[in-house]
């Protein structure tokens, strides 16, 4: 059976942990570059962006990350989709360009403006409405052609895929809807 | 517990925080050390815990120019405290917009008798508990993350300690208890017969426990990681070692992997003096800010 990551640096990994449980995957908690190693998949989890690419660097995973989502599927969510953005605006941090996407974070302002809204999904041949929550949630700005845009909130698209990475700006991990990782799942099986 | 969108995304903000470091900060270089240092939070204060139990009076919520200026400089969550039941200073840090709430005894309480209703804010509250009685009490009113009150200022982690077993025997009595037992513990606890339930149901809190108060060096960060804690406050415990930098970094590394024991070894290495500390039975009772609150 295929393993799938959660990078575990910090950020709220248990919660995608408990979403890829209960649809019955194996999953690994990865801290270590040998965490990486055996795993198929990759979850780079909601937190804190900055503090993730420090620990990233600091943990020699940041090499480590780039060289697996090369060939194997990677899918951020918010923080997440910052650190595998190809740039992020107005702010010279570092990024690991996996995603040709430009991103603004913390676009919607500080937590009081945090919000739950409806989302309008088109994934697979299917439409569906989801619930998004959006915490301190970023923005993406621009995509390039190769990008498609596979969710939207109102004028924003709020979920992105390049080839084997999937990206959202919002926390499905942080609903009971699981849609959104089964369809992950499919990415990694190939 | 209510079950609104509000709350979640409260929990949610504090799910974002877990594996992390919060930082006590009183400056915005201070914030730019700790943001740099990776902490995932800081927590903007006019005075670190043992300078306001050096300096003695009443302790109030930060100058608002204070915590404008911190938040000018870092991108990630800014923190301040209120005083316990002081729901006018939670208003006005609600339109400064922090980003969390701390409702906290290492202020001077301003109500002996009632904590602030957090339901009634957009902005998500922490508070401090020493058993599960108290957490829950404060998740009833709304918090949406508990820590530990420990001893603050104290660089003792002594009671931090005591209080997160306590919270962490509460919780496993609970989850062997019949269900017909519940709500004569809940009398016990003075908490509120659902919150028991559920805590019976989930094996944990509702809400995330983070731990506070004496944490000073990383291998506190990983002891209090290993007893149950979902990330670490520090106060004083930075700002008054020789070398805040190095401190912090190790501190944050010793929190993310507070299970490689090889990795705290190599980061404890040469940090300099950590903070004095204070033994507890040295403070006098009234000087105890771990009594405030009820």
């Amino acid at each position: 059976m295929n393993r799938i990551g959660v990078l575990a640096l910090q950020g709220d990994f248990e919660k995608h942990k408990i979403t890829l449980d209960t649809l019955g995957q194996h999953t690994v908690l990865v801290r270590t570059k040998k965490d990486l190693d055996i795993c198929d998949g990759l979850v780079i989890p909601g937190g804190e962006s900055t503090t993730l690419t420090k620990l990233l660097k600091k943990h020699q995973l940041w090499e480590k990350v780039y060289n697996f989502a090369v060939e194997k599927p990677v899918f951020g969510t918010c923080a997440g989709l910052i650190i595998l953005s190809r740039q992020i605006v107005k702010e010279p941090v570092e990024t690991l360009d996996l995603i040709d996407i430009v991103t603004e974070r913390n676009a919607y302002g500080r937590q009081i403006d945090s919000f739950i809204d409806e989302l309008d999904i088109k994934m697979s041949g299917m439409e569906y409405k989801f619930e998004g929550v959006f915490i301190r949630a970023p923005k993406i700005v621009s995509s390039g052609k190769n990008v498609t845009p596979l969710a939207w909130h109102r004028q924003n698209v709020v979920m992105v895929e390049q080839n084997n990475i999937l990206a959202a700006t919002f926390h499905p991990e942080l609903t009971n809807d699981t849609r959104i990782h089964e369809y992950f799942l499919t990415k990694v099986k190939g | 517990m209510r079950d609104s969108k509000d709350i979640k995304l409260k929990i949610g903000l504090a799910e974002m925080l877990k594996g992390g470091v919060i930082m006590d900060v009183t400056t915005p270089d201070q914030a730019k050390i700790a943001e740099d240092a990776g902490a995932v939070a800081v927590m903007a204060l006019e005075r670190i815990p043992a300078d306001i139990r050096a300096h003695g009076g009443v302790a109030r919520m930060s100058d608002p120019k204070v915590i404008k200026a911190i938040q000018n400089v870092v991108s990630i969550p800014v923190m301040a405290k209120c005083r316990i039941g002081h729901f006018a200073e939670a208003q006005i840090l609600e339109a400064l917009g922090v980003d969390f709430i701390d409702e906290s005894e290492v202020l001077t309480p301003a109500d002996e008798e009632f904590h602030v209703d957090k339901w009634k804010f957009k902005v998500p509250f922490v508070c401090g508990c020493r058993d599960l009685g108290e957490a829950l009490r404060r998740i009833a009113e709304g918090a949406a993350m508990i820590r530990t009150k420990g001893e603050a200022g104290s660089g003792n982690i002594v009671e931090a300690v005591r209080h997160m077993r306590t919270v962490q025997q509460g919780i496993k009595k609970i989850t062997v208890l019949g269900d017909e037992e519940l709500v004569t513990e809940a009398k016990n606890l003075g908490a509120p017969v659902e919150l028991v339930r559920e805590v019976k149901k989930l094996g944990r809190l509702p809400v995330p426990n983070f731990s506070a108060g004496g944490v000073a060096t990383p291998a506190d960060a990983s002891l209090m990681m290993q007893l149950g804690a979902e990330t670490v406050f520090v106060g004083s415990g930075i700002f008054k070692s020789t070398d805040p930098e190095e401190r912090a970094k190790a501190i944050v590394s010793a929190t993310t992997h507070y299970m490689d024991f090889d990795l705290i070894a190599r980061v404890s290495e040469g940090l300099g003096e950590a903070m004095p500390g204070l033994e507890i039975a040295a403070i006098p009772e009234q000087e105890r800010m771990a009594k405030r609150g009820w």
